[in-house]
């Protein structure tokens, strides 16, 4: 094993791991707030009395969910390009090909399936918030909004916190698979590297232990996060 | 939309299915076998192997499928000479072989800490009334600590086997011709997307659908009944 080839600049393809590695840090954390976006709109639909909203939302996190992340990128990245093309066509007779921005379709097929794991984190989440502080807080005439921020919010976040770090664990695992559509992501860039120098396991190797110092720089924040929202409150 | 697309690709993913599920179960069968040593590695008083037993499930549990599969698939080609020479390369250069250790590895991992909470979660007395009845730690553990330690994991399992079934996805990635390799294939050949993934999806959803199905009877006949 010739490690020479991992150095920075033209000779070695450090410098190219190096920004790999930032942009799966980027494609994760983009999607990870996208899909708590989705989550947060999701989980309001599932816990509202309504039926359709409910089975909108039970709809998402069961497809989502039940089927391979691989086919919601393929659908979402060949779909979303053909979408846009009829509708560029219909619309205004251009019949050019059209592709979307890479970055984005990734960010919204990993957001997608990080989404419906979120949902039932947060969902869970605000289940499992004392009854009676709601009621307290109505009982001394706080509005709506004022009940959400002050009351619901920081208990949910807390009660959310542990299952939000295992997604975040998730995405950036996932983000992985967004290298079948081209993206310059570390797992891509290996690829591309095993290509040309003939040396696979060598770069197989250095892009496993990237996930590797990201997913242990992620314990290490998580860990520090949840001390933090944890301040306060009394140990049983 | 075109109906026509999803007559064609109807036949075409069914028969893709068995590749899907052989995927499945081999590397469920084989995995849960080194998940059992790796747990009881995990819970060994001697520091080398729950040490070695930790590192190996933190590094399959840290690190995404895909490449630990890259790894195994392309990564073997470095050795080509040194596997050829043991008589492994015969195995390497197979996408199945390489397909199926790798999702095997995985969730091996996986699985080992469902069946470490199951096995720690087994109470302490009836372990002592084992004893006190004079088993031998064999029994104790065959008659005790396995069952109970497996209907404590049982819902964790049903999980792990719904992410497997979307993980041999991936094995289309080194040529392997399972359902979603197969959507590939037609969905370029058609230049359509949509019409395929929804056949696609649906089995995948149906297989999901009936693991859960199957855990969920499993779990209430393992159930403790008081009357």
């Amino acid at each position: 094993m010739d490690l020479s080839i991992l150095s920075w600049g033209a000779d070695g393809w450090g410098d190219e791991f190096f920004y790999a590695t930032l942009i799966t840090i980027s494609v994760a954390v983009c999607s990870f707030l996208f899909g708590i976006i989705l989550a947060a709109g999701a989980a309001t639909m599932k816990l509202s009395g309504n039926a359709i909203l409910k089975s909108i939302a039970n709809g998402y996190t069961t497809i989502v969910r039940g089927i391979p992340e691989l086919l919601v990128i393929y659908l979402v990245f060949y779909g979303g390009n053909t979408v846009l093309m009829s509708i560029a066509d219909d619309l205004f007779n251009y019949d050019e090909y059209i592709e979307l921005p890479i970055f984005l379709m990734g960010v919204v097929c990993i957001g997608l399936s990080s989404g419906a794991y979120s949902t039932e984190v947060i969902r869970g989440a605000v289940l499992a918030v004392p009854i009676g502080t709601i009621e307290a807080a109505k009982a001394i005439g706080m509005s709506t909004s004022k009940r959400f921020k002050r009351i619901l919010l920081p208990q949910v976040a807390r009660y959310a916190l542990p299952g939000l770090g295992n997604v975040w664990q998730l995405t950036l695992k996932e983000t992985s698979l967004i290298s079948v559509i081209g993206l310059a992501e570390i797992v891509r860039i290996a690829k591309i590297c095993a290509g040309s120098e003939k040396q696979p396991f060598t770069f197989f190797l250095t892009g496993l232990i990237l996930f590797l110092v990201l997913a242990a720089l992620s314990d290490r924040g998580y860990l520090s996060l949840e001390k933090w929202s944890n301040k306060g409150v009394r140990k049983s | 939309m075109d109906l026509d697309i999803i007559k064609e690709s109807i036949p075409a993913i069914f028969a893709a299915l068995p590749v899907t599920l052989a995927l499945v179960s081999l590397s469920l069968f084989f995995g849960f076998f080194l998940s059992m040593i790796v747990a009881l590695g995990r819970l060994s008083e001697y520091w080398i192997l729950h040490r070695s037993a930790y590192l190996f499930v933190y590094i399959f549990r840290s690190t995404p499928l895909l490449i630990q599969m890259f790894l195994i698939y392309y990564g073997s080609g470095q050795f080509k000479e040194e596997l050829d020479a043991v008589g492994l390369w015969q195995f390497f250069k197979e996408p199945w072989f390489c397909a199926i250790l790798s999702l095997t590895l995985n969730t091996g991992a996986y699985t080992s800490e469902i069946i470490r909470g199951g096995i720690q979660s087994v109470t302490l007395g009836f372990l002592e009334a084992g004893r006190a009845c004079g088993m031998s730690t064999i029994q104790l553990f065959r008659r005790i600590t396995f069952p109970l330690a497996m209907r404590q994991a049982l819902p964790a399992y049903g999980n792990e086997v719904i992410l497997m079934v979307k993980s041999t996805s991936l094995a289309s990635t080194i040529t392997i011709m399972d359902m979603t390799g197969v959507y590939t294939d037609i969905s370029s050949e058609y230049f359509s997307p949509f019409e395929p993934i929804i056949v696609a999806g649906s089995f995948y959803l149906m297989i999901n659908y009936i693991v859960t199905l199957l855990i969920s009877r499993a779990e209430k006949k393992l159930a403790i009944t008081v009357m």
